[in-house]
């Protein structure tokens, strides 16, 4: 419901009353909430507490609590630098860096003897400096907003050849600031980027500025505070994945099953079919940057694969599609078939449609899935999407890229299991290998990516930012585990993350996370990975192992998950929380179908 | 634009900018009648004002501004000079 509320569209009047109906319902964390609540700092230069509700509302979108603290006026460095200040009181577990053009322009002019091109440089090593000091003293993600261009030029075109200009300060600061930003692995908030194309006077108005020091205009304040909830979604793995897309006058002008193969409008030749093309293209590039495609139209099946097979102007295949539903049921139960078929949560959804009625059916029946407001002409399509953030990746790794092949291959070994006659001959039939090693860096991106967004199979649901899992990772009493899974399908990618802690004694191994995707889900892979879970825990010289069971509302599907594993239960709490034991020393392998275990650098 | 209707629009602004839907201005009415009218809300209220009107308050206008009354007629005025 709440999450719901957050969706409407608000202008920045609204959203400060929701916000503030909001504190005074919730002064803490709703229980309800499936997430961590978040502890942001948002340390700036100038005024930021316009902000303040917009980034809260945002952030409630997208699932996530956020308690927001901000600085004195003026004090963020002294607040950072002093250990007993409230800042380090509140103990964030995000920060952002706000500064106004103004504060890091400081000192540069037209006769200052200030070269902007020294300027940007120490203002720079400033703001790692910056960052450092805040990562030493909180370990947490760091976001930094990038400087809004607000001087006016003073030579011109070729602003960037008079050295003594802000403007051109500015230019080589934002730039700078990126490299630097890959360099510490801090995240940006690309506000020059966003005022580029929105226009400068959409986000900064002198006049706010000289009467209240406001550098965002309150008016945009909900998109900036929308820009940090699409951050944050992504720091938490939170990102939509799957863009589920309406056929007939979305991917292609006409109706298909009207008008048939030559009647549609796609390609060269028309202003509409070139427009469609190129929106079929930006979809075609998310998906190889690793969002999910699916269909959703009401059509006779046939009618609707017709293009994808024999069109000569369609640029997606059938192939891209991971899920395709054609059929006149409703959308919103098709969306739920979609998001079944794809093991994913209805909330990961992006459904795009030109049709408002549809549109409207998804959002009052399904709150959770984002519908953008496609506009009329197609030729705004991929605008609509791309300004709605939904897809907010902080990089994209090789995983992501691979994914929608996964998906396609999980399809195919669906219908394989159809086909063989029994489920061991068929578990054997997927030639399963396993490949395990500790936590890496290589693999930590999607290890965090797990941790935060699994739901079914997690016994524990806790969740864990980039820097707590490599404090764990250097821990000598934890020992972590990361699970890939290949079969003849191809690569599962990971598909199981452990982490467990022997006590001081030495005596007990608690499992204090394990989660696994639930795209292996009835392969037995927990199976072998309890057999690895021993192993490591016997070379930590532990006695017993420990599982817990702590219940939410998605995770009833492992409440016996350690039962039938052979656990003991050690008690269970009235809420239903639950621990177990197994004993090492008479623990004894089972037979499973991954025959093939292989280990990597442990 | 009539009378009428400004003073609705800048209704609909106070009472989204206080959480009261029971609010009724009058023109004599101050920030000192109204408990929460600060100066960041006073803000708020000026910037609600120009997005929904679409008009733009000049720095030197908006400072002797001292109740509703003199906000509704600066609305007015302003939306006669843009017709």
């Amino acid at each position: 419901m709440l999450v719901g509320l957050a969706n409407l569209r608000m202008d920045f009047l609204r959203t400060n009353r929701l916000d503030r109906l909001l504190l005074e319902r919730f002064p803490t964390p709703p229980a309800a909430l499936q997430t961590k609540p978040i502890r942001l700092a948002l340390l700036a230069s100038s005024t930021a507490d316009h902000l303040l509700p917009a980034i809260r509302i945002a952030a409630l979108r997208r699932g996530l609590w956020v308690t927001i603290y901000t600085n004195q006026y003026g004090q963020y460095q002294q607040e950072l630098l002093d250990g007993s200040s409230p800042l380090h009181l509140f103990a964030p577990d995000i920060i952002v860096f706000a500064f106004d053009a103004r504060h890091l322009a400081h000192g540069i002019g037209a006769g200052s003897g200030r070269t902007s091109d020294s300027l940007a440089d120490s203002t720079t090593a400033r703001l790692v400096t910056l960052w450092q000091t805040a990562r030493a003293a909180f370990g947490c993600p760091i976001i930094q907003q990038t400087a809004l261009q607000v001087f006016p030029a003073l030579i011109g075109n070729n602003e960037h050849r008079f050295d003594g200009s802000a403007y051109g300060f500015l230019q080589r600061l934002n730039a700078r600031l990126r490299t630097a930003a890959d360099a510490e692995r801090i995240e940006l908030l690309a506000l020059d980027d966003r005022a580029a194309a929105d226009g400068i006077a959409a986000w900064y108005d002198p006049v706010m500025w000289h009467r209240a020091k406001q550098e965002v205009h309150p008016a945009a304040a909900p998109l900036y505070g929308d820009m940090i909830g699409r951050l944050l979604a992504s720091l938490q793995g939170r990102s939509f994945k799957c863009l589920v897309l309406d056929l007939d006058n979305t991917l292609w002008g006409g109706v298909i099953g009207d008008d048939g193969l030559d009647g549609i409008v796609l390609g060269q030749g028309s202003a509409r079919g070139e427009s469609f093309v190129e929106f079929q293209e930006y979809v075609r590039d998310l998906a190889q940057r690793g969002i999910i495609l699916a269909v959703c139209s009401k059509n006779d099946e046939a009618n609707a694969l017709a293009p994808f097979h024999s069109h000569p102007d369609m640029v997606l295949k059938r192939s891209d599609i991971a899920a395709f539903v054609a059929n006149w049921d409703d959308k919103p139960a098709n969306l739920r078939r979609i998001a079944r078929q794809l093991n994913i949560g209805i909330d990961a959804l992006v459904f795009a449609d030109d049709n408002p009625f549809e549109r409207d059916i998804v959002r009052r029946n399904l709150p959770m899935v984002a519908v953008p407001e496609l506009p009329v002409d197609p030729a705004f399509y991929s605008r609509a999407i791309a300004d709605g953030g939904y897809f907010e990746t902080l990089s994209v790794t090789p995983e992501d890229v691979d994914r929608a092949a996964h998906y396609q291959a999980n399809l195919e070994r669906t219908t394989l299991q159809a086909a063989a006659t029994d489920l061991p001959q068929y578990l054997k039939s997927l030639d399963m290998v396993m490949h395990s090693g500790p936590f890496d860096k290589v693999g930590l991106q999607r290890i965090v990516q797990l941790i935060n967004k699994t739901n079914q199979f997690n016994l524990t649901t806790r969740r864990y930012t980039e820097e707590e899992v490599l404090a764990q990772m250097a821990d000598p009493q934890v020992a972590t585990l990361q699970l890939r899974l290949l079969d003849r399908f191809g690569d599962n990618g990971m598909i199981a993350v452990v982490i467990g802690r022997i006590d001081d004694r030495g005596r007990d191994f608690t499992i204090d996370s394990w989660l696994m995707s639930c795209r292996v889900l009835g392969r037995q892979a927990e199976v072998s990975t309890l057999q690895l879970i021993v192993e490591a825990a016997r070379q930590l010289g532990a006695e017993r192992l420990v599982g817990e069971y702590c219940p939410t509302a998605k995770n009833a599907m492992v409440c016996d998950h350690y039962a039938k594993l052979g656990f003991d239960l050690a008690d269970r709490q009235d809420d239903g929380a639950s621990r177990w034991v197994l004993p090492l020393a008479s623990f004894a392998p089972t037979e499973n179908f991954i025959a093939n275990v292989r280990k990597n650098n442990d | 634009m009539t009378d009428a209707e400004i003073l609705q629009g800048v209704t609909d602004i106070f009472r989204d900018v206080f959480g009261d839907d029971d609010l009724v201005l009058t023109p004599d009415m101050t920030a000192d009648d109204i408990d929460d009218w600060d100066s960041f809300n006073h803000i708020n209220i000026m910037v609600a004002t120009e997005v929904r009107f679409g008009i733009k308050f000049q720095t030197a206008e908006v400072e002797p501004l001292r109740n509703v009354g003199e906000l509704l007629s600066l609305i007015r005025q302003k939306l006669s000079v843009k017709a």
